[in-house]
């Protein structure tokens, strides 16, 4: 349909408009820089001739097959170009076109611009106007397969997993990505995006996911997605609470008893401390001192990049316990 | 003999132990992340046996990078023809950059840059991408920006402040988020960008970002950092986006700002020291300002929270890694800044990578932290536009004596 300029065949004819007797009607007009043009950009003669026929049309209004056309040629120039898509949207809608050949289109345009915001909202808007999602798992999981942290590619299939409640393999789709890479952590925000919008943070699913997030810390302590995650199931709890689960407390204790010292522990471990202190709970294996002493380790050994962070959250610790005994001490 | 490191710098040998241990499972984030410590340990390394000989290393190569943000804001090669519609943010980013390297250009440059901004403003309020073009969020920004950096009286007088009331207007939505442009697409950059113009030329009203700051809550994930929209992914920019907002609206308590304290700190990257945009991502020196200068807004809550346990004299990252990481791995030697070794030079990086030097290199107006030569020193920026400290006190001052245009359709 509108994809002449990127046929081969068709591209070596390539006739500047200003040279096509069909458009002989129409007066081109130039970009009005001003007199003092500055951040110029050496145009080809092919840029500068289809943009003058594009601010033509764009002033007359005219909607047509040869403006779609245009707007084709305009787009693949710079695909950046937000006031094309739009105007190329306007023509669609006008013209009534064929939407299936549209979304091709567009796909082959999302492929060669994989991080380009105006070529998903176009995309976007298609299947909108279409009411049909169903290419658009297989198409985004085209492009993550290429790169799997695609943000807009992500931003699109959320959009169209929750629309058209196409929910019923997307955790699966998660627990394969998580297979290739555990460390990837567009799939475990997915992971946490999937289950919000199913079945929710029931007290099962939080305990299955507290022990799948657990196995995938085993095999490796270091992998901050999965520990943010871990974070991100707890705070789903009815208390809210990361010491809420025993199964975490022990985890963690049973971690940091085999040597572990990875600084998401330590962090985690200090929050358990915290917690407790707030709560007025009295642990044994986690007492405020263990919190002050890691975040002395983490300091100086283990994360000391974070040392000013580490030194903060020790002061802020031990205002809280100097808080905690005036209470108890007054009451 | 050892030399004495200034405090807090770290020597190859120590950054060198920080490589990332794969843990005996090698994934393609890890594999990424090995070969971008090797790329930046080739660079420490080479920095350390030249400091050996040169006492004021790291330098920031102000000139060659000043030669080449001019020449980028006069004539611009082919390849820029993807960034058509991105001429208001050519011209802020190497316009606020020659502002931070504290660079004059001459008095006729300035004026046709703010004539072409101009053309670049449309009847309807806002700015484009380029003349003609219909107006986008994210040019105004970048235009008002440049404008203000300018700071002239003709350039402040560009600014039609009553059709971009109407312009905001036009692309705020029920819900109190915005759309970048007629019909675009609504995410975080919206909020922030239209809070951004609308307090630096003084027509923010409460009525026009109703429901913007329950909005941006909503962007918050589960990691603590702010996503493009509800449900996604944690992100740098967006996080920036998103607490710079909540700030200026004044409504930075209605998130977790622990969770937020807790996700920040932990994207600048041990080894590196700059920062990565996501979990798990690599690191990337746009992000010093998109991360660093949300450490400002940070410590300011945290401040007002609970002054006694702030250290006032240093934000909650390493300053003096992050410097290290800009002036030692980013920088071209023939001018110009990168994302990370290895990548080409462009304009948006040095904008990004130099706004982030400057907040490392001042935590507040008198206390200083400069790595390498004392000459390297960025003027200080405003944190809530990222334009130079001096410019945006310019253009309130200016703004200020100029009413509150009537807001249209509210
Ligand atoms: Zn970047």
């Amino acid at each position: 349909m509108t994809d002449s300029s990127s046929d081969c065949t068709l591209e070596e004819e390539y006739v500047l408009y200003k040279n096509r007797p069909q458009w002989r009607d129409v007066t081109p007009i130039q970009q009005d820089d001003g007199p003092n043009p500055v951040v110029a950009i050496a145009y080809s003669e092919q840029f500068r001739d289809v943009y003058d026929y594009f601010r033509a049309v764009l002033r007359s209004g005219e909607k047509s097959e040869r403006v779609l056309e245009l707007t084709n040629d305009a787009a693949q120039l710079n695909p950046a170009n937000y006031t094309v898509w739009q105007y190329r949207r306007d023509v669609l809608h006008h013209l009534n076109s064929n939407l299936t050949e549209e979304l091709d289109y567009i796909g082959e345009t999302i492929r060669e611009h994989p991080k380009n915001y105006q070529v998903w909202h176009h995309r976007r808007v298609i299947v909108e106007w279409m009411k049909d999602a169903s290419n658009e798992l297989q198409f985004t999981d085209q492009v993550l397969s290429l790169d799997s942290k695609n943000y807009h590619a992500w931003q699109h299939r959320q959009w169209v997993v929750a629309t058209f409640k196409l929910f019923d393999a997307e955790l699966q789709y998660v627990n394969n990505l998580l297979v290739k890479d555990v460390r990837n952590n567009s799939a475990w925000n997915q992971r946490h995006f999937v289950i919000v919008h199913t079945t929710g943070f029931t007290p099962e699913i939080i305990q299955r996911e507290l022990e799948f997030t657990a196995s995938k810390i085993k095999d490796v302590v270091n992998n901050e997605s999965a520990w943010n995650y871990l974070r991100g199931v707890l705070c789903h709890t009815e208390s809210g609470n990361i010491t809420s689960e025993d199964f975490i407390l022990d985890f963690c204790q049973e971690l940091y008893d085999m040597g572990c010292r990875s600084p998401y522990l330590l962090a985690f471990t200090i929050d358990i401390c915290e917690e407790f202190l707030e709560l007025g709970v009295s642990s044994e294996a986690y007492p405020i001192q263990k919190a002050l002493q890691l975040c002395e380790d983490l300091a100086v050994e283990h994360d000391k990049i974070r040392k000013e962070y580490w030194k903060f959250i020790s002061r802020k610790l031990s205002q809280n316990v100097s808080c905690k005994t005036d209470v108890n001490s007054s009451s | 003999m050892a030399k004495l490191l200034p405090e807090n710098r770290r020597s190859y040998a120590e950054i060198e132990s920080l490589k990332f241990d794969n843990e005996g499972q090698p994934t393609a984030s890890s594999l990424e992340q090995e070969e971008v410590e090797r790329s930046v340990l080739t660079q420490f390394d080479l920095f350390e046996k030249r400091a050996e000989v040169d006492e004021d290393c790291p330098l920031l190569l102000r000139q060659k990078h000043a030669n080449v943000l001019k020449k980028s804001l006069t004539h611009l090669p082919q390849s820029f023809q993807c960034l058509d519609s991105s001429r208001p943010w050519l011209v802020y980013w190497a316009l606020h950059s020659l502002a931070l390297l504290e660079e004059q250009l001459e008095e006729e440059d300035y004026t046709k840059i703010t004539g072409f901004l101009a053309k670049c403003q449309s009847p309807n309020g806002g700015f484009g991408g380029g003349p003609g073009q219909i107006p986008h969020l994210a040019c105004t920004y970048a235009a008002v920006n440049a404008l203000c950096t300018i700071g002239t009286k003709e350039a402040f007088n560009v600014i039609n402040r009553e059709s971009l009331v109407k312009f905001l207007w036009s692309v705020r939505q029920p819900d109190g988020s915005f759309i970048m442009h007629q019909n675009g697409e609504v995410d975080v950059r919206g909020a922030y960008c239209a809070l951004s113009v609308s307090k630096l030329t003084n027509i923010y009203t409460p009525e026009l970002f109703e429901g913007t700051a329950e909005w941006i809550v909503r962007c918050q994930s589960y990691e603590g950092g702010f996503s493009a929209c509800p449900g996604m992914e944690a992100h740098g920019g967006y996080s920036f986006c998103g607490l710079a907002a909540l700030f200026m609206l004044g409504k930075d308590h209605l998130c977790d700002m622990k969770a937020f304290m807790r996700w920040i700190v932990n994207r600048q990257m041990r080894l590196e020291g700059g920062f990565q945009g996501r979990t798990n991502k690599l690191v990337d020196a746009c992000y010093s300002f998109w991360q660093g200068g949300a450490f400002i807004f940070l410590h300011n809550i945290l401040y007002k929270e609970n002054k006694s346990i702030v250290n006032s004299d240093r934000w909650l990252f390493n300053q003096e890694a992050l410097q290290e990481y800009i002036l030692i791995c980013c920088q071209q030697p023939s001018g110009g800044l990168i994302d990370k070794p290895g990548k080409l030079r462009d304009v948006y990086h040095a904008c990004y990578a130099l706004s982030g030097l400057s907040v490392a290199q001042h935590t507040s107006l008198i206390k200083k932290y400069i790595v390498g030569s004392p000459s390297n020193l960025l003027a200080p920026i405003h944190p809530m536009y990222n334009i130079t400290f001096d410019a945006a006190v310019k253009a309130m001052k200016y703004y200020e004596n100029h009413p509150i245009p009537p807001s249209g359709t509210p």
